[in-house]
């Protein structure tokens, strides 16, 4: 009996990661591959992000990948000038909620987004950001 | 059913560090509340201690705090709810009582959060949102805010300065309060001058001066059933209205950023239980964290239409001698922002203004009285009407 191997795949997702398990772990295998998920309920059909393994409307565990391939609208966002521990050398991001309209997602802007031109309501995409030492994150883009 | 009222109130002086533990801080405001009424610790037959536990090094600090307060072999009950832990901890003091399971309850909220640096301190309460989702991000209290902040300046056309406007009222009235830590005045020339360390940026729109301090500090609310209450006080405060309502932790799962639903949704039921309108609040003590913070409970409230919260400030409507004076013992902003122990002092002050006893911070002869605690990012609200 060997020991059992603990997915922790999450354990990469941004600067710092505050936790490894997950059941949707395989959010990150497609980030690695290019793609950013949403996760869709099998049974009812609603969309969720963050994607999530349980529906709590119809208490559905069958959950189906939907990629975010489409444009969303900036609904609001903040311009970082101080960060907490471990997100020092990031320093100056932008923090933004983009609406794609069945749901919202919070991440970061694209470093190479002048914050000066930024306004809520611009449309934007999102894309998979490779950070450093192999960890992986998301940001918006403009399309 | 009958009426559960404040017989006691008190709270600690907030301060930066304080020089001593967790029970000797709660107990500085159990003093103080137990002397208000002059209730003997034996009559107090439960007590619900409030705070945010990750700030101790004391595990499950509710029975070490009761112990010192002289209160075993009596009940002790534990409540978190982030920054409104301690107006949670008093609405469910209420259903003790009103059930009739105990007759007069004790809510101590306490919080030393100078126990770990400001850094780690900034990285817990980064933490009071989504760490799957959120945090990996870079998150802080004032990034969330400066969202809601961002989206209302967008959307209304409120400006920095009317932000600014709302500090200045906080440090007008923190001058006149002994216990808040900051009791210096600020002018608009502190708070908007690029070159003032006040005016600095944190996270855009909010500056240094639009956010609240950390502090250590504890509150005390000591409640009873009606006939306890008679008999004890000569001028009990009656809890008329309890209202508390949640939001999505993640923004992600947010309809607006210009308003926390859970704050209104909180109200509107505290305006039901109560029986009265939001135009009938003669005080109010709101949970302003942030300036923007307060100027959304002005709106979420009911005090102002949507949009039109600046429009209070800018006509200092909610100063002493303003239609609905918010804020007169200064705030968050002023006192400095000790999670746990946060509600309990804002009801302290509702309830001085409500009994005549609040000083140079005395609204002309308030009847109902409001207290708005958020906790997070507007993930708990609980709004309260306290009533003479």
């Amino acid at each position: 009996m060997g020991k059992k191997e603990i997915d922790d795949r999450f354990k990469k997702f941004g600067t710092v990661s505050f936790t490894s398990t997950t059941k949707v772990n395989d959010f990150m295998d497609y980030l690695e591959d290019g793609k950013v998920m949403a996760s869709g309920c099998g049974k009812c059909g609603q969309t969720f992000f963050p994607p999530r393994a349980d529906c709590p409307g119809c208490l559905s565990d069958s959950l189906e990948w939907v990629e975010v391939d489409r444009k969303g609208t900036l609904e609001t966002f903040s311009e970082m000038k101080f960060g907490p521990v471990g997100f020092e050398e990031d320093l100056p991001y932008t923090l933004a909620v983009v609406n794609f309209k069945d749901f919202k997602m919070f991440g970061r802007l694209a470093d190479d987004i002048d914050p000066g031109s930024v306004k809520i309501g611009m449309d934007l995409v999102v894309a998979p950001n490779r950070l450093k030492n192999g960890r992986i994150n998301y940001v918006f883009h403009r399309p | 059913m009958g009426k559960v009222g404040i017989i006691g109130v008190g709270q600690s002086h907030f301060v930066r560090t304080y020089p001593g533990s967790i029970k000797e801080l709660a107990f500085d405001a159990y003093r103080e509340a137990a002397l208000d009424c002059g209730i003997e610790s034996g009559r107090i037959d439960a007590s619900i201690v409030c705070s945010a536990p990750e700030y101790d090094k004391q595990r499950s600090p509710a029975g070490v705090i009761a112990e010192y307060l002289g209160l075993n072999p009596q009940p002790t009950f534990y409540v978190e709810t982030l920054c409104s832990s301690s107006s949670t901890g008093l609405k469910l003091a209420y259903s003790l009582v009103e059930s009739g399971l105990h007759d007069c309850v004790a809510v101590i909220g306490v919080q030393k959060m100078s126990e770990i640096s400001s850094a780690e301190s900034q990285e817990r309460m980064g933490r009071g949102t989504d760490i799957q989702w959120e945090s990996p991000f870079g998150t802080m209290m004032p990034a969330y805010y400066a969202l809601y902040a961002r989206a209302h300046m967008d959307r209304y056309g409120t400006t920095g300065e009317d932000l600014a406007q709302i500090r200045m009222k906080s440090s007008t009235y923190g001058v006149v309060n002994d216990k808040a830590v900051f009791r210096k005045e600020l002018t608009m020339e502190k708070l908007t001058d690029p070159e003032s360390k006040m005016a600095g940026p944190v996270s855009s729109p909010l500056r240094v001066g639009d956010c609240c301090a950390n502090a250590d500090g504890s509150s005390c609310i000591i409640v009873a059933n009606e006939k306890t209450a008679k008999k004890i006080s000569d001028k009990p405060v009656w809890i008329l209205g309890a209202g508390s309502a949640t939001n999505s932790v993640n923004m992600s799962e947010r309809d607006i950023f210009t308003g926390l639903t859970a704050a209104k949704t909180a109200a509107e039921q505290a305006y039901q239980m109560a029986g009265i309108k939001a135009a009938d609040v003669d005080v109010a003590e709101v949970h302003d964290c942030f300036t923007i913070a307060e100027l959304m409970a002005y709106e979420n409230l009911g005090f102002a239409e949507p949009g039109q919260g600046a429009e209070l400030i800018r006509n200092k409507e909610t100063y002493k001698d303003g239609r609905i004076p918010v804020n007169i013992d200064g705030g968050l902003l002023s006192k400095g922002h000790p999670i746990g122990a946060t509600g309990g002092s804002q009801v302290r002050t509702v309830v001085l203004q409500l009994r005549g006893e609040a000083g140079e911070m005395q609204v002309k002869n308030p009847e109902i009285g409001l207290v708005h605690n958020i906790g997070g990012v507007g993930l708990y609200g609980n709004v309260t009407i306290l009533g003479r």
